[in-house]
C-alpha cells in the first residue's frame, strides 16, 4: 500500500480525507485505484484521460515530470503527493 | 607576573614575527583607528571571551590599549589563566604608528549609536553583525500585497531594520480583513491599506522608509514597480499577477519569495532567477478557477498567513545577508491541521518559457 496525499482543494471529493491508501506499482496504477475509490476525482485532475498540466505529482519529494511521468514506479512505503497551484492570497 | 612588557618598536617587530595583536580598548576607540589585522577585545570581554578568540594558550599574543595600562591588566589575567606567551605594549598607541606599525585609519561607522542600540540583539549573531545589519538597512524589499501575507513581513522586516519597504496594494481596509491582516486595525476601516501600513510601520520603526504604491500590479506597471527593489515578497491573491510578476522578475533578475495559503494549508518557496526554478517551471499552466479559489471564497485560518508570511520574511533575511540556505529549489508545505511540514524538490525546467534554454531574457541581461 502506498499513500496518496490529497491537496486541500480536492478533499471535498474524498469526504475530507487528507490521505488515501492505494495499491499499484506505478503512479498511473495508483491513480487508477484512487479514482476507483473516489470517482469524482478523475474529472478534477485529468483532462482527456491525461493528468492535467496544472497538477504536479511527486513521489516522495521528486517531481515525476523529471522521472518517468505516470510510469514512475511506486514502492509500498512511498507517498504520492498531488499538488495543484494555490492562488493565494492576501486580500 | 609572567607576561612581558615591550616598547612600540619591539611590539611592531613581534607583530611582524607572528604575534597575534589584540586590542583591549573600547569599540569607539577602535572606530577612531586601529592596528591593521588586530582583533578587538575590550577589557571587559577579555576574561569571558578569550577562550573563543584565542583557544591556544601557547599562541603568541601581543596586547595593547591606549597607553599600556589596560593591556597590562589583561596580560596579567591571561597569565593567571595559563596563557604562556603574552606580551603587553607599554607605550602610547601613537608610538606604534611612529615605529612603522601597520594602521587602519578610521572608517565611517557602519551603524549610528542609536542603530547599535536598537539592533543590538541582532548584531550579536555572528552571521549578522554590524555588517549584516548595514546590509539590512540598505536593503529595499517590495511587498506585493499589504494584506494577510504582507502583514507579518511588513511588521518584522521593518522592526528588524530592513531600510526600505515598498507596499503594493490598491485596496481599502475592510472589516473582514482584520482577522488576519495584522498590519491594520479596527480604527483603520476604509483607509487605504498602503496608508494604514505606513502608519503601523512608522510606529514600529520611524527609521523605515515606506514607499506606497496604491495600485494593482499588472503587465503595464510591473517593471516600474519591482525595478528599484532587491527582493520581492509575493503575497498576491491570483494567478494572473503571479505569472506577470514571475516573468518580470526573471527578466530583471529579482529574487521572489513566494507564499500562498488556503484554509489550513500554506506553501512557500524562493525563486532566484537562473539559479533555481521559477514559478513557470513549477506550474507551467494556470489551473481553472474552481481549483484555486481565493480566500474570500474558501476561507483562511487567521494564524496561517502569520506563519507563512514570517517564513517568507526569514527567506528575505537570508537573501539580503547572503547567509544560510534559502528555499530555492524546494517547496515547503505547511499543514496547520496536522502541524506538519513537508518538502518537495522543484527543478528548473529546460523548456520553461521564462527561464529555460529558449528564454528571451538570457541574452539581454547577461
Amino acid at each position: 500500500m502506498s499513500t496518496i496525499r490529497i491537496p486541500p482543494v480536492l478533499r471535498e471529493n474524498t469526504d475530507g480525507s487528507r490521505t488515501v491508501n492505494v495499491t499499484g506499482a506505478t503512479v498511473s496504477a495508483a491513480l487508477d485505484d484512487l479514482f476507483a475509490q473516489h470517482p469524482a476525482l478523475r474529472d478534477r485532475v485529468t483532462t482527456d484521460g491525461k493528468l492535467s498540466e496544472f497538477i504536479n505529482v511527486y513521489v516522495n519529494d521528486r517531481d515525476v515530470r523529471y522521472r518517468d511521468g505516470l510510469d514512475t514506479t511506486v514502492g509500498t512505503d512511498d507517498t504520492i503527493i498531488l499538488l495543484p497551484a494555490m492562488a493565494g492570497g492576501s486580500r | 607576573m609572567k607576561f612581558r612588557e615591550v616598547n612600540a618598536t619591539e611590539a611592531v617587530a613581534l607583530a611582524a614575527d607572528g604575534h597575534r595583536v589584540i586590542d583591549v580598548r573600547e569599540q569607539n576607540e577602535w572606530d577612531a583607528g586601529h592596528v591593521a589585522g588586530a582583533t578587538l577585545l575590550p577589557l571587559g570581554d577579555v576574561a569571558p571571551r578569550i577562550a573563543e578568540v584565542a583557544p591556544d594558550k601557547d599562541a603568541p599574543l601581543l596586547l595593547h590599549c591606549a597607553v599600556g595600562g589596560r593591556s597590562g591588566r589583561a596580560a596579567a589575567w591571561l597569565s593567571q589563566m595559563g596563557y604562556t606567551n603574552v606580551v603587553s605594549m607599554k607605550a602610547p598607541i601613537g608610538d606604534w604608528k611612529t615605529a612603522g606599525g601597520a594602521w587602519n585609519e578610521p572608517q565611517e561607522p557602519l551603524l549610528t549609536p542609536a542603530q547599535q542600540r536598537r539592533y543590538a540583539r541582532q548584531t550579536l549573531i555572528p552571521e549578522i553583525g554590524q555588517e549584516g545589519q548595514r546590509k539590512l538597512l540598505d536593503a529595499k524589499v517590495l511587498l506585493i500585497g499589504a494584506g494577510a501575507l504582507g502583514s507579518p513581513s511588513a511588521l518584522y522586516l521593518s522592526a528588524s531594520g530592513v531600510g526600505t519597504i515598498g507596499l503594493v496594494d490598491d485596496d481599502l481596509v475592510e472589516e473582514s480583513n482584520l482577522q488576519r491582516q495584522v498590519l491594520h486595525g479596527a480604527d483603520r476601516l476604509g483607509m487605504r491599506k498602503v496608508d494604514s501600513g505606513e502608519l503601523t510601520i512608522r510606529g514600529l520603526n520611524p527609521e523605515t522608509v515606506v514607499v506606497k504604491h496604491a495600485e494593482r500590479l499588472d503587465a503595464g506597471n510591473v517593471e516600474r514597480l519591482i525595478g528599484g527593489y532587491d527582493v520581492i515578497v509575493d503575497g498576491t491573491d491570483n494567478f494572473d499577477t503571479r505569472y506577470v510578476l514571475n516573468d518580470a522578475a526573471v527578466q530583471l533578475r529579482k529574487p521572489v519569495v513566494h507564499g500562498s495559503i488556503y484554509r489550513w494549508d500554506g506553501q512557500i518557496t524562493t525563486f532566484v532567477p537562473f539559479e533555481g526554478p521559477c514559478y513557470r517551471c513549477m506550474y507551467p499552466t494556470q489551473p481553472p478557477d474552481e481549483l484555486a479559489p481565493a480566500c474570500s471564497v474558501a476561507g483562511v485560518l487567521g494564524v496561517l498567513p502569520g506563519i507563512i508570511g514570517l517564513l517568507q520574511s526569514n527567506e528575505v533575511f537570508k537573501l539580503i545577508l547572503g547567509a544560510g540556505d534559502t528555499l530555492a529549489g524546494r517547496l515547503l508545505m505547511f499543514d496547520a491541521m496536522g502541524t506538519s511540514f513537508d518538502e518537495v524538490r522543484i527543478w528548473r525546467d529546460p523548456a520553461c518559457p521564462a527561464c529555460g534554454e529558449g528564454s528571451p531574457y538570457h541574452e539581454a541581461t547577461t
